[in-house]
């Protein structure tokens, strides 16, 4: 384009554009369609749940949410650190949040409680509660964030799962680990987290055993996903190559779930 | 009438209005399931209607989020190359006068702003139109902060942390909900800017 010089010239335009939009407006079916798009019924429109509905949609955010798994485990540093927190910045209490309330929490009874080893592990024997402890321990004080929004710290001590894994002679190229938990939960992640030095099966809290209510006998902690992907009560592990979803995942919850 | 058409001068290039509109339609998905996910969760003591929210739950809303994000990064990344690399940005919202933005508020304020020129801003659409720019970056950026506080720990501690980073993704969007209500009521105000910015003249 030339730029034009300001004068009678740009004057002119200006009147015609003036001229052409009024003469534009003045059709009754523009100015009606104008007014309807500015109302909030018009934009609400776009909020309906007939969106929602469609199966088409829900495939495409279905698919796009599968894409953006990859993007995250391309964008995850298996190297970086989740921040740490000292024992004055623990939230206390600590909340409790699951699919049901407080009062469903399982009763396990550790005595007999075995942790299962399935998949891709050359050393499949089950695991005691009295083993799991006696094995080398490590403790981090971590932020737990919600997929809700909220936050809180907490304070766990447990085997760094890494070490957990050699030990059993997990493929640690397999991609996925699955949970099945004692709270008909199940949950699964990818091995980069896995493996992953702040990754850890927990069994205290703040020092004690670890209370039913955060996930006794065993939680898997990850300071680097979402509450959701921290499955607790674990009963057994797989590892395998097959995808294996999630409870939440399974109805919509992105599977990478981490930050 | 065509010829007419023809001979006036482009007021906004169609780069420009086609992402304009793809942004329209990425901020309003964004901002729909972004209630609906604070919804989840609020950090004020109070609520958005659900029925003015998107995606029916708060894992179909974080689909949402999460799709609608590409649009807007992407469009917004093209929108700033194309603007900054033809020099459009410099000539439309440069100089940005302090002193100019106060007396075309008095103006405003007076309702003596003439928007006559559309190739044109008058102070307060550059100071409007560059803070609305600047706020949708520290929304991508704070966004960035609450989604991967991890792998972006410069995001985060710039932000104040994680929590803080939440407070500042909500204020920004707030920002940009009170500049579109305004956009919409000039346009309401001044119709023929709406076909310039659909037809470019």
């Amino acid at each position: 384009m030339i730029k034009k010089k300001l004068g009678p010239a740009s004057l002119l335009d200006t009147e015609s554009i003036l001229k052409d939009a009024q003469r534009e407006l003045a059709l009754p079916s523009r100015r009606l369609f104008a007014k309807r798009a500015l109302t909030l019924g018009g934009l609400s429109l776009l909020t309906g749940c007939n969106i929602t509905d469609e199966a088409s949609v829900n495939r495409m955010l279905e698919r796009i949410s599968r894409m953006n798994d990859g993007v995250q485990g391309w964008l995850f540093d298996p190297k970086r650190l989740a921040p740490t927190y000292t024992q004055a910045e623990m939230t206390r209490p600590f909340p409790f949040n699951a699919y049901y309330g407080i009062e469903d929490v399982p009763d396990i009874d550790g005595s007999d409680y075995q942790l299962e080893i399935l998949g891709l592990v050359t050393n499949k024997r089950p695991w005691t509660l009295e083993q799991l402890h006696k094995m080398p321990q490590n403790e981090q004080i971590t932020r737990h964030i919600c997929v809700e929004g909220w936050s809180a710290i907490g304070r766990w001590g447990g085997i760094p799962f890494s070490y957990f894994l050699k030990m059993i002679g997990a493929d640690l190229n397999a991609k996925y680990i699955d949970f099945q938990c004692g709270d008909d939960y199940h949950t699964s992640i990818d091995m980069a987290t896995a493996l992953h030095p702040q990754t850890q099966l927990t069994l205290t809290y703040d020092g004690q055993i670890l209370p039913p209510k955060y996930g006794f006998p065993m939680k898997l902690r990850m300071p680097t996903k979402l509450g959701y992907k921290n499955p607790k009560h674990i009963v057994s592990m797989e590892v395998t190559n097959k995808y294996p979803g999630g409870y939440w995942e399974d109805q919509g919850y992105n599977w990478f779930g981490g930050s | 009438m065509s010829t007419s058409i023809l001979k006036k001068p482009v007021v906004h290039p169609l780069w420009l209005r086609i992402t304009h509109w793809l942004n329209a339609l990425a901020v309003i998905v964004m901002i729909l399931s972004g209630w609906r996910i604070y919804n989840a969760s609020p950090i004020f003591p109070f609520r958005i209607p659900s029925e003015w929210t998107l995606g029916g739950w708060l894992g179909g809303a974080l689909q949402w989020h999460f799709a609608a994000m590409w649009l807007l990064a992407l469009n917004g990344l093209i929108y700033l190359l194309l603007n900054t690399g033809s020099g459009r940005l410099w000539k439309k919202f440069l100089p940005l006068r302090p002193r100019e933005v106060v007396q075309d508020m008095l103006k405003a304020l007076r309702g003596k702003l003439q928007h006559d020129a559309l190739d044109h801003y008058n102070a307060v659409q550059k100071l409007a139109y560059v803070s609305v720019i600047l706020d949708l970056i520290l929304l991508v950026v704070s966004g960035l902060a609450i989604w991967k506080s991890v792998q972006f720990p410069i995001l985060r501690e710039l932000m104040g942390g994680f929590d803080n980073a939440r407070i500042v993704h909500f204020c920004a969007m707030a920002f940009l909900v009170a500049f579109i209500v305004v956009h919409i009521i000039m346009v309401a105000l001044v119709p023929r800017t709406l076909l310039a910015m659909l037809r470019g003249r």
